[in-house]
């Protein structure tokens, strides 16, 4: 019954619906009204990535940040609900200068830094001298490209256990190379404990990382017109100069998207030091996203280490923000 | 503009709802149910020199089950390095297997999370009773007082494993029985590209099983009677100090042995270059390594007394693989039958016999194949000079900080580095000061 009137109820909305409109077999199926269509039809069609965001971002997040503000240890693991509320206090633990979790946060803070200064310039540096280099045409460049793109294309944990294996200190490929063939040490170096893993985690990154900028400026310079260089060559510029004046301003947009997203992705790696190092990193090498997954995960603090991951986050924010109001503000200089 | 708003409404509003709903987590508590009596899903450790090995070895064992019960185990083998992670993301999402291998050490901290099954008299009648296990296994599954975690499945015990044709080459006719006569003998034996003794510097358990034992010769457990961290205290330090100083001042391991985490150690001594390793049932490895049985030899840990005991003479942790079950198994009687089975007298023979570790089934123990001479050294050892690690629900982080600092020093040590007291009880300092809890 209540279906019936349900039904005769549409049919009636559905007539008044056509009697507005004008007329004729088309205009009797049900329209959809102008409003949605113009107001509400895009926001529908965005609903499903709306939802997938949700999912796998938003909530994920929100979740963290609840948890950063709760004693939350192996007793209230398997239900996590129940553990206790405790304010700010694992941000106080985080920041705490003073004591060795605060202290040892700062250290890996710092250690991050220069990792991703290096990481990322040299990555940068290699990808637009091989884009460039590779601009003309000569026989073999497809097959120099291919090659090239390699490190991408392979698995992380494969690619960085190779890395471990050649980086080993007495069966590895790196000092058989370094001490036993050239003779540059006197004694065969470590290389995945002590001072120098934070080397081996700069090149291992830096191979990884190079090829995805050389794709992207190698895109980017599809986009320069030949004719630039055709008339800088007439006017007399060398090739440095052609590089300077032409190459790089032209790549500026496409550098300020580069670096921001391998200055993201190598902030935040955490493949490279896990599969390199294990779970716990030497104090060389110990950067932010090993750390907090051992004080989360390995230590069993998860709130200490979410609260460590809501500053982290925070962080990578602010930098965020600062960098593309910077770079947003030279394009409209440069706009203008 | 009202659209917008609606939409940022609704998102909120699910993402907040989504959030609260969450925060349930885990599990559904409760002791498990008969939802699906026909399957069970089988987490097994690495226990064999390979994953494939052990697949091997177990499936044979599963078909029997099968057989005997009509219940399928779908068997997955994790490899050590990864089996705690695993085990506490399925304790958080409540998304596990419904019976699985747990190291003993963890058994206290997995016992605080609530996830596994209590082992009450109820539940160990229903395999057998109690009392068909040693009792130093079972008081090693969980802390003292309360319902064991998990049920004792393969018990193991450290042993000095030497290579007899090392020993021959450097004219020393016995293994020895006190740490000076280690680190005399590690002299004679470190020479040529050759080594005395191996170790594994970037193993944090490893670490931390043999300071452990260390610190037991010097009187320090490393925790107070109130489950305290003492990591600092004067026999702890003088115990990772000694320990260190086989690199540092003694020179008998090789200072590429800091950065060991993946057995090298071991491969070193089937390939000859190291004369000695502390290892617990390694029998398997050395075969898969292409040794015979005839090129090595097991004898106690050395002690300084020379006499292994309890105390001040403990030479080893009492080591070994408990068998857990979930809470929230869809499949609690099957679990039961399960674990029932898998400690069953043949079966604990048939198993510890090919993993080279020690039944911890009084009966299963008894069996004449326990009493080849490395295996009895094993068995000696857990019945009479092995120490459980301290029952504690922070042990994951000892092992944790305390290990990373051992890792820590062998990397000094390696690098030529002074290590002192000052530096070893610096780095303990540390360490103790990162324990929350």
């Amino acid at each position: 019954m209540t279906a019936t009137v349900t039904t005769d109820s549409l049919t009636e909305k559905s007539d008044r619906v056509t009697s507005r409109g004008n007329g004729g077999a088309r205009r009797r199926l049900p329209r959809i009204p102008d409003r949605i269509r113009q107001g509400g039809l895009p926001y529908l069609l965005l609903l499903p990535a709306v939802l997938l965001e949700l999912l796998v971002h938003v909530i994920p997040m929100v979740i963290g940040i609840v948890m950063s503000f709760r004693q939350f240890t192996q007793f209230y693991i398997n239900n996590w609900g129940g553990a206790p509320w405790s304010g700010f206090d694992n941000y106080k633990i985080a920041v705490d200068v003073n004591a060795p979790i605060g202290e040892a946060l700062l250290h890996s803070f710092f250690v991050t830094c220069v990792f991703t200064f290096f990481a990322v310039g040299l990555a940068w540096l290699f990808g637009v001298a091989a884009a460039i280099m590779l601009q003309e045409n000569f026989r073999g460049r497809g097959i120099l490209r291919a090659i090239f793109l390699v490190p991408y294309a392979l698995p992380v944990y494969a690619a960085v256990i190779t890395w471990a294996f050649m980086f080993q200190r007495d069966n590895g490929l790196i000092n058989h190379v370094l001490h036993d063939q050239l003779g540059l040490t006197d004694q065969p170096s470590f290389w995945l404990i002590g001072d120098n893993s934070i080397y081996a985690l700069i090149i291992v990154s830096v191979w990884k990382g190079w090829p995805f900028a050389f794709l992207i400026v190698m895109a980017g310079l599809q986009n320069i017109p030949r004719e630039l260089y055709e008339a800088a060559s007439i006017d007399g510029a060398g090739i440095w100069q052609q590089i300077r004046k032409i190459t790089l301003p032209s790549l500026r947009p496409v550098n300020q998207v580069l670096v921001l997203v391998l200055f993201l992705w190598t902030f935040n790696d955490f493949n490279t030091p896990y599969v390199l190092f294990g779970k716990a990193a030497p104090e060389n090498a110990d950067l932010i996203s090993i750390h907090i997954y051992q004080s989360s995960f390995v230590t069993w603090n998860f709130g200490t280490g979410s609260a460590m991951s809501v500053l982290l986050l925070l962080f990578l924010l602010v930098v965020t923000a600062v960098y593309l109001l910077i770079t947003s503000r030279g394009r409209k200089g440069a706009d203008a | 503009m009202r659209t917008i708003r609606a939409a940022a409404a609704v998102t909120l509003a699910i993402s907040i709802a989504a959030g609260v709903t969450g925060c349930g987590g885990g599990s559904s508590s409760g002791g498990g149910s008969n939802d699906s009596p026909k399957t069970l899903t089988y987490w097994a450790s690495n226990q064999g020199p390979s994953i494939e090995a052990d697949k091997k070895i177990l499936a044979p064992e599963l078909k029997k089950f099968e057989k005997q019960t009509g219940i399928k185990v779908k068997l997955e083998v994790v490899p050590w390095a990864d089996l705690l992670n695993r085990i506490l993301a399925a304790t958080t999402s409540g998304q596990g297997p419904d019976v699985l291998n747990i190291g003993n050490t963890w058994s206290a901290s997995l016992q605080a999370t609530g996830a596994l099954l209590p082992w009450t008299k109820e539940n160990f009648d229903a395999i057998g009773g109690r009392d068909r296990f040693v009792e130093s296994a079972v008081a090693s599954a969980g802390a003292e007082g309360k319902d064991p975690s998990a049920v004792p499945l393969y018990s193991l015990a450290y042993a000095l494993y030497y290579n007899k044709k090392s020993f021959a080459e450097a004219g020393i006719e016995k293994p020895p029985a006190t740490w000076d006569e280690l680190v005399a003998d590690g002299k004679k034996l470190s020479k040529n590209g050759k080594w005395g003794l191996g170790a594994e510097g970037s193993n944090l358990s490893n670490n931390i099983h043999q300071t452990f034992v260390l610190g037991q010769q010097h009187g320090a457990d490393f925790f107070d009677a109130e489950g305290k961290p003492t990591f600092t205290s004067d026999g702890a330090v003088a115990a990772v100090k000694q320990y260190i100083d086989f690199m540092a001042k003694d020179k008998i391991i090789a200072p590429g042995n800091a950065e060991y985490a993946q057995n090298q150690s071991l491969t070193d001594f089937a390939k000859g270059k190291t004369a000695m390793v502390l290892w617990q049932a390694a029998a398997s490895t050395f075969a898969s390594q292409g040794m015979k049985p005839e090129d090595w030899g097991a004898a106690p840990v050395p002690v300084a007394s020379g006499t292994p005991g309890q105390g001040k003479n403990t030479n080893s942790m009492v080591a070994g693989i408990n068998m857990a079950v979930f809470k929230n198994t869809k499949n609690i009687d099957g679990a039961k039958k399960f674990v029932k089975f898998m400690t069953s007298d043949a079966e604990q023979k048939l198993l510890n016999k090919t993993y080279g570790s020690i039944p911890p089934v009084k009966t299963a123990q008894a069996d004449e194949a326990f009493s080849a001479p490395d295996l009895a050294v094993l068995r000696d050892t857990l019945a009479k000079s092995a120490a459980p690690l301290p029952q504690v629900p922070n042990e994951s982080q000892f092992e944790t900080a305390v290990g990373t600092a051992v890792k820590e020093l062998w990397a000094d040590a390696a690098a030529g580095r002074p290590v002192t007291t000052e530096s070893v009880k610096a780095r303990l300092e540390k360490a103790q000061q990162t324990m929350q809890q």
